[in-house]
C-alpha cells in the first residue's frame, strides 16, 4: 500500500493563538539591482519582471509577500526555480537584507535589529538547513553538529555532549568520528539537520533540504522530518520546488510565482479550489484522492437522504473514506463539530477516484 | 576618430582577420627592400645618449645625498637595516663564521638533522628522507656554505613574503576593494622581468645580502599574496552561509570557515612564493647576494661549465627538496584531521625521536668540528671535483664530436628564421616598424590597444636603445613560435593521452621549479656561448608552462563535446583541429602570453651567454660604471617590450572570447 501523502501522524498546529505568531511577514519585498530601493512603492513595482529588468535593470525576486506561521505550524512555500523562494527564506533570517516591508519573530521586529541584536536571534532562535549542506569537511560529523554551540561558546565537554544527543536524535548514532565526505547525500543533510537542532531553535527553516537527494532518500528524509516535528514541535519554514513535498508536509502551503504569491492554503484548498490556472496546472497530476477531504466531494443534504448510514468526519481524506462509503448501502453522513454538514455517496467517492475530478 | 577611418575599419573588419595580417606583413617586407638600413637608430656599445648619461648622474647624485637625505636615513635604510638584521642572524645560524666563532652557530649535521625533522612534521617521511639525502649532497658536492647562504637568503625572504603576505592575501580575499587595487600591482610586479628592477633597487639598498633578500621578495611576494586571496574567495559559499546562519561574527567565520577551507590553497601559494624566492636568490648574485648563484654567475661569464653544472646541480637539488617538501605540507593539511588516533601516535613518536636527534646533532654540530665543517676535501667536496671534470669532460667531448650535429641544428634556426626576423624587424626604419606593429596590434586586439602600444613605442624609441630592443623582439619572437610549436603539439597529445600526460606532466612540473639561472648551464655546454643558446635555454624555460596550459584547456573541453563530433564519424584530426583547440582558444592564447613573458626574461638572463642586445645591456650595467644609465635604460625598454606584448596578447584572448561570446548570442 502506497504510503499517504499526508501522513496521519502529523502535529496539527496550535490553533488556539494565545502570544503573537511564531513569523509574521508583511508586505516583504526584495529587489536587486542599482537604485533597488527606489523601486518599490512607485508605479515601477507593478511591472511584470523583463519590464522592470530592462526599464530599471532590476529584478525583484520577492514581492510583497505576507503571511503568518503560528507556532509549531509547518509552513510551506513552494515554487519553481527563480519563483524567489530561496530569497524569501533568506530575507526571513537576513542572509539577504529585504528592501522593504516588515518581518516580526515571536513579535519581535527583526529589521531593525542591530548586527549584535541578529546575531543572538541567529544563535538561539532560529537555525536553517540548507540545500547544499554547508558542512564543513575538515570537521568531524560530531564538530560538525556541534559548531553552532561553538559559535554560541559553549564549553566543549558541554557542546560535544549536547551534539552527540542530537546525533542520536537524527539517525546517525555510530558516525560521529565520521567525515563529512564519508557519508552519502542524505546522511550529510542529516548532519546538517541535527546541526539545526543542536542550538534548540524555536523556528527551523528548511531551504529545499532535499532536492539534491535521490527520490527513495528523499522519502525517508521527509518522514525524518516528520517525526522530528512529532518529537520535538519545532515551528518549521519549509521551501521545496516539489509539489508532493509541499503537500506530504505542510499544514499550510504558499506557492509563489515570479516572486509573488499566488495562493496561501491548506493542501486541501490548494488541490481542490486552484487559485488560478498556474496552480491549477501545478496540481493537476496529484491524486486528488490522496489529498481532498471528504468535504470536497460531499453534497447537501436533501429531504429524501436515508439517515442510517455511517458517520464520517469532515476533514477525513477521501481515500481513507472509500471503504466506509463503499460498503454503506446509504449514502455516509458527514459530521463537524457534531452537526451534519452534506453527504457522500458512492457516485461521489468513485468519480474522485476513477476520474480524478471533484 | 573620423567617420572616414572609422567606415573604413568597418569594411576593413569584414575580411578575416588572417588576411588583414598577411596583408601588413607583405606591405612591411616589400617596403623594407628600399628603405632597410635607414633610420634603425642604431647605437654602439659603448655610445651613451644623453638620457643615459643623465641617469648616470642621477645614481652619482643619489648615492651623495645618501649619508644627508632624511628619504633615506628615514625609510630607506631602516627597511634595509631590518632586512639585514633578519639575513645576518640566519646566515649566522648556519652559513657564516659567527659570534668570534670560526664557524656558523649551527654546523651541517645540526641543520641536516633539524631539516629532516622539519620536514617530517610539514610533510611526511618520503621527504623526511629525500631532504636528508638533498641537504647531504650539498656538502658532498663542495658547496656546504654556498648553499646554506642561499638557503639563509631564501628563508629570510620567504618568512618576509608570509608574514605580510598572508594577512594581505587574506584581506585582499575579503575585500573587493583591495583586491580590484591589488590586482593590477601585482599582474605589473609579475609580468616585469626578474632582472630588470636589481638596478634600481641597488640604487636605494646598495649591493649585497640585504638588497637581494629585497629584490626577491618583490619577485616572491605576488604568488602567495594573490593564491591566498583565490583561496579565501573560492571557499564553498554554502558552509560560509551555514555559519553566517547560525550567528557567527566575521571574526569567527573567517577562524572557523575560511581559513581552514582555504588553507590547502594558502599552501599551494606558499609553495609558489618558496620557488619564486629561490630562483630569484640566485639571480640576486648579480647584485652581489651570497650563495650558488655567485658561482653559477662566475663560472658562466669564464664559460666553466663543469663549475657552473656543479653549483647548478646544488641549487636544483635544493629547488626539488624545498618544492617536495612544501607539496607534501600541502597534501598534508588534507591528511592530517584523517589520521587515525594510532596512526597519530606513530608520528607523534618518530617526530619525538627526531626532535632528540635533532637536539643532540645541534649539541654536537656546535661543539665538534668534525660536526661543524662538512668533510671532504676543501673547494672541490667528495664528489664535487669529479662531477665537474666529469661534465666539463662531456662538454668538451659534445662540443668536438658532435658539433656538426649541434652547428647544424643552430645554424638551421639561426639563417632559416632568426636572421630573416631579425633583419626585417631591426633594419626596418624605426617608424615603418612603430606603424607595423601598431597595425598588427590593432588587427589582433581590436582599437583600444592602439594608445597602449603607441606610449610603449614611444617610450622605446626614447630610451635610445630602440635597435638593441628590436634584437631582443626578433629573438623573443623566434623562440616564442617554437614554444608555441612545442605547446600545441605536446599539449594536445598529453590533453588527448591519459598516458602521455602521467609520463610527460613530472617532468615539466619538475622543469618548472627549477631556477631560471640553472637552464643556461646545458646548452652552455652544448651550444657554446652564442645567442642561440639563450634562445634554446628560453624554449626550455617557457614550453613547460605553455605545454601545460594547453594541455589543461584540451582536457578542460567538455568529454560530451568530443563524444558529439566522434560519434558523427570525425577523424582524430578533425577533433583536434575542429573541436578541441578551437574550445580550448582561451587557453591557447593565455599559453602565448606566458610563454612570451616567459621566453621576454629568459632572453633578457641570455645576456650572461652573449645573446647581446638588451640582455648584455642590463648585465655590463651591473658590471661598469659608465654604462650603469645604460643598463638601467635597457631595463626600462625590457619592461617596455613585456608591457607591449603582455598587454596585447591579453587584449587579443579578451577580444576572441567576446568575439565566440557574441557569436553565440546572434
Amino acid at each position: 500500500m502506497p504510503e499517504p501523502l499526508i501522513s496521519a501522524e502529523r502535529v496539527p498546529a496550535a490553533t488556539v493563538q494565545d502570544g503573537p505568531p511564531a513569523l509574521a511577514v508583511s508586505k516583504l519585498w526584495k529587489v536587486f539591482g542599482p537604485r533597488a530601493d527606489k523601486i518599490v512603492g512607485t508605479p515601477l513595482a507593478e511591472l511584470p519582471r523583463p519590464e522592470l529588468l530592462e526599464r530599471t535593470g532590476c529584478v525583484a525576486a520577492v514581492r510583497d509577500i505576507s503571511f503568518t506561521v503560528a507556532p509549531t505550524e509547518v509552513f510551506v512555500v513552494m515554487g519553481l526555480s527563480g519563483s524567489g523562494k530561496s530569497t524569501l527564506v533568506r530575507c526571513l533570517t537576513r542572509l539577504v537584507e529585504p528592501t522593504s516591508g516588515d518581518v516580526l519573530i515571536e513579535g519581535e521586529d527583526l529589521r531593525a535589529a542591530d548586527q549584535r541584536r541578529l546575531r543572538e536571534l541567529r544563535r538561539h532562535r532560529f537555525a536553517m538547513v540548507f540545500q547544499h549542506f554547508g558542512l564543513l569537511p575538515h570537521r568531524r560529523v560530531l564538530d560538525n553538529v556541534a559548531y553552532g554551540l561553538e559559535i554560541r561558546g559553549v564549553a566543549k565537554a558541554e557542546r560535544l555532549r549536547r551534539a552527540g544527543e542530537v546525533l542520536d536524535l537524527v539517525g546517525l548514532s555510530g558516525y560521529a568520528d565520521h567525515f563529512p565526505d564519508q557519508l552519502s547525500g542524505g546522511m550529510q543533510q542529516r548532519v546538517g539537520l541535527g546541526r539545526a537542532l543542536a542550538v534548540d531553535p524555536r523556528i527551523l527553516f528548511f531551504d529545499e533540504p532535499f532536492s539534491a537527494l535521490d527520490p527513495l532518500i528523499r522519502r525517508d528524509m521527509q518522514n525524518e522530518v516528520l517525526r522530528l516535528h512529532h518529537e520535538v514541535g519545532k515551528t518549521m519554514v519549509f521551501i521545496t520546488h516539489d509539489l508532493h513535498e509541499a503537500l506530504r508536509l505542510g499544514d499550510r502551503i504558499l506557492i509563489m510565482r515570479d516572486g509573488a504569491a499566488v495562493q496561501i492554503g491548506r493542501p486541501d484548498e490548494v488541490v481542490g479550489a486552484p487559485a488560478d490556472d498556474y496552480v491549477r496546472d501545478f496540481v493537476a497530476d496529484v491524486p486528488k484522492s490522496h489529498v481532498l477531504t471528504i468535504r470536497w466531494v460531499m453534497r447537501p443534504v436533501r429531504a429524501d437522504d436515508p439517515l442510517d448510514g455511517p458517520e464520517l468526519g469532515a476533514d477525513v481524506v477521501v481515500r481513507d473514506a472509500v471503504r466506509a462509503v463503499l460498503s454503506s448501502a446509504a449514502p455516509v453522513k458527514v459530521v463537524h463539530d457534531g452537526e451534519l454538514v452534506g453527504m457522500v455517496d458512492d457516485e461521489a467517492i468513485l468519480r474522485v477516484i476513477v476520474a480524478e475530478e471533484p | 576618430m573620423t567617420t572616414l577611418s572609422a567606415g573604413a575599419v568597418r569594411r576593413a573588419a569584414r575580411l578575416p582577420r588572417s588576411w588583414l595580417f598577411g596583408g601588413v606583413v607583405a606591405v612591411w617586407v616589400l617596403l623594407w627592400i628600399p628603405l632597410h638600413g635607414q633610420d634603425t637608430l642604431a647605437l654602439s656599445t659603448s655610445e651613451l645618449t644623453s638620457l643615459h648619461e643623465r641617469l648616470n648622474d642621477l645614481r652619482d647624485a643619489i648615492n651623495n645625498t645618501r649619508g644627508s637625505s632624511p628619504v633615506f636615513s628615514a625609510f630607506f635604510d631602516v627597511i634595509r637595516e631590518a632586512v639585514d638584521a633578519l639575513t645576518v642572524f640566519l646566515q649566522s645560524l648556519i652559513s657564516q663564521p659567527a659570534y668570534g666563532r670560526p664557524v656558523p652557530l649551527i654546523g651541517w649535521l645540526g641543520v641536516v638533522v633539524v631539516a629532516t625533522l622539519a620536514a617530517y612534521a610539514a610533510g611526511n617521511l618520503r621527504v623526511a628522507v629525500l631532504t636528508a639525502a638533498g641537504f647531504t649532497s650539498f656538502g658532498l658536492l663542495g658547496y656546504w656554505q654556498q648553499s646554506m647562504d642561499t638557503l639563509a637568503l631564501t628563508v629570510a625572504a620567504v618568512l618576509i613574503c608570509l608574514v605580510i603576505g598572508i594577512p594581505l592575501g587574506i584581506w585582499a580575499g575579503l575585500s573587493d576593494r583591495l583586491h580590484r587595487v591589488l590586482t593590477p600591482v601585482l599582474d605589473f610586479m609579475q609580468t616585469m622581468p626578474t632582472f630588470v628592477y636589481l638596478a634600481p633597487l641597488t640604487l636605494f639598498f646598495l649591493i649585497g645580502p640585504a638588497s637581494g633578500v629585497i629584490a626577491t621578495l618583490i619577485y616572491a611576494m605576488p604568488p602567495v599574496i594573490r593564491i591566498t586571496a583565490h583561496g579565501i574567495r573560492t571557499v564553498a559559499f554554502s558552509s560560509v552561509e551555514a555559519g553566517t546562519s547560525l550567528g557567527a561574527t566575521k571574526w569567527q567565520l573567517l577562524r572557523t570557515v575560511r581559513v581552514p577551507l582555504a588553507k590547502r590553497t594558502i599552501v599551494l601559494g606558499v609553495n609558489q612564493t618558496v620557488m619564486c624566492a629561490l630562483s630569484m636568490v640566485t639571480i640576486a648574485a648579480l647584485i652581489d647576494a651570497p650563495g650558488l648563484g655567485q658561482v653559477v654567475l662566475r663560472a658562466l661569464q669564464t664559460l666553466d661549465v663543469g663549475t657552473a653544472f656543479r653549483a647548478g646541480l646544488a641549487i636544483v637539488i635544493m629547488a626539488i627538496v624545498l618544492d617536495r617538501v612544501t607539496t607534501a605540507a600541502r597534501d598534508r593539511v588534507e591528511a592530517r584531521y584523517r589520521l587515525g588516533p594510532k596512526a597519530r601516535g606513530r608520528r607523534r613518536i618518530v617526530l619525538a625521536g627526531l626532535g632528540v636527534a635533532a637536539a643532540v646533532a645541534l649539541y654536537l654540530s656546535y661543539t665538534y668540528v668534525w660536526a661543524a665543517f662538512f668533510p671532504g676535501p676543501a673547494g672541490t667536496g667528495v664528489v664535487g671535483g669529479q662531477v665537474a671534470a666529469g661534465v666539463t669532460d662531456a662538454s668538451d667531448w659534445v662540443q668536438l664530436h658532435l658539433g656538426a650535429v649541434t652547428d647544424a641544428i643552430r645554424n638551421a634556426i639561426s639563417y632559416g628564421l632568426l636572421n630573416p626576423l631579425q633583419a626585417l624587424i631591426a633594419q626596418s626604419p624605426w617608424y615603418l616598424v612603430s606603424a607595423v606593429v601598431l597595425a598588427l596590434a590593432w588587427i589582433v586586439a581590436g582599437p583600444r590597444i592602439v594608445p597602449t602600444v603607441a606610449v610603449c613605442l614611444g617610450l622605446l624609441v626614447a630610451t635610445g636603445l630602440w635597435q638593441e630592443a628590436m634584437v631582443t623582439l626578433a629573438a623573443t619572437l623566434v623562440a616564442t613560435v617554437i614554444v608555441m610549436a612545442l605547446g600545441i603539439a605536446v599539449g594536445v597529445w598529453m590533453g588527448r593521452s591519459d598516458r602521455a600526460d602521467a609520463l610527460i606532466r613530472p617532468t615539466l612540473d619538475a622543469a618548472q621549479v627549477m631556477p631560471a639561472f640553472v637552464y643556461l648551464v646545458p646548452f652552455l655546454g652544448l651550444f657554446g656561448a652564442s645567442r642561440f643558446t639563450a634562445i634554446v635555454a628560453a624554449v626550455v624555460f617557457a614550453a613547460p608552462v605553455a605545454i601545460k596550459l594547453v594541455a589543461d584547456g584540451v582536457r578542460g573541453v567538455p568529454a560530451t563535446v568530443v563524444e558529439a563530433a566522434t560519434s558523427s564519424g570525425s577523424s582524430a584530426w578533425q577533433v583536434v583541429t575542429k573541436v578541441q583547440l578551437p574550445l580550448a582558444r582561451q587557453s591557447v592564447t593565455l599559453a602565448a602570453n606566458q610563454g612570451l613573458i616567459y621566453v621576454l626574461s629568459m632572453v633578457v638572463v641570455g645576456g650572461l651567454v652573449g645573446a647581446g642586445a638588451l640582455g648584455y645591456l642590463v648585465v655590463a650595467g651591473f658590471s661598469q660604471s659608465d654604462l650603469y644609465g645604460k643598463g638601467l635604460a635597457a631595463g626600462v625598454a625590457v619592461v617596455l617590450l613585456g608591457v607591449l606584448l603582455d598587454r596585447t596578447t591579453q587584449a587579443a584572448a579578451r577580444r576572441m572570447d567576446a568575439g565566440t561570446r557574441r557569436g553565440r548570442d546572434q
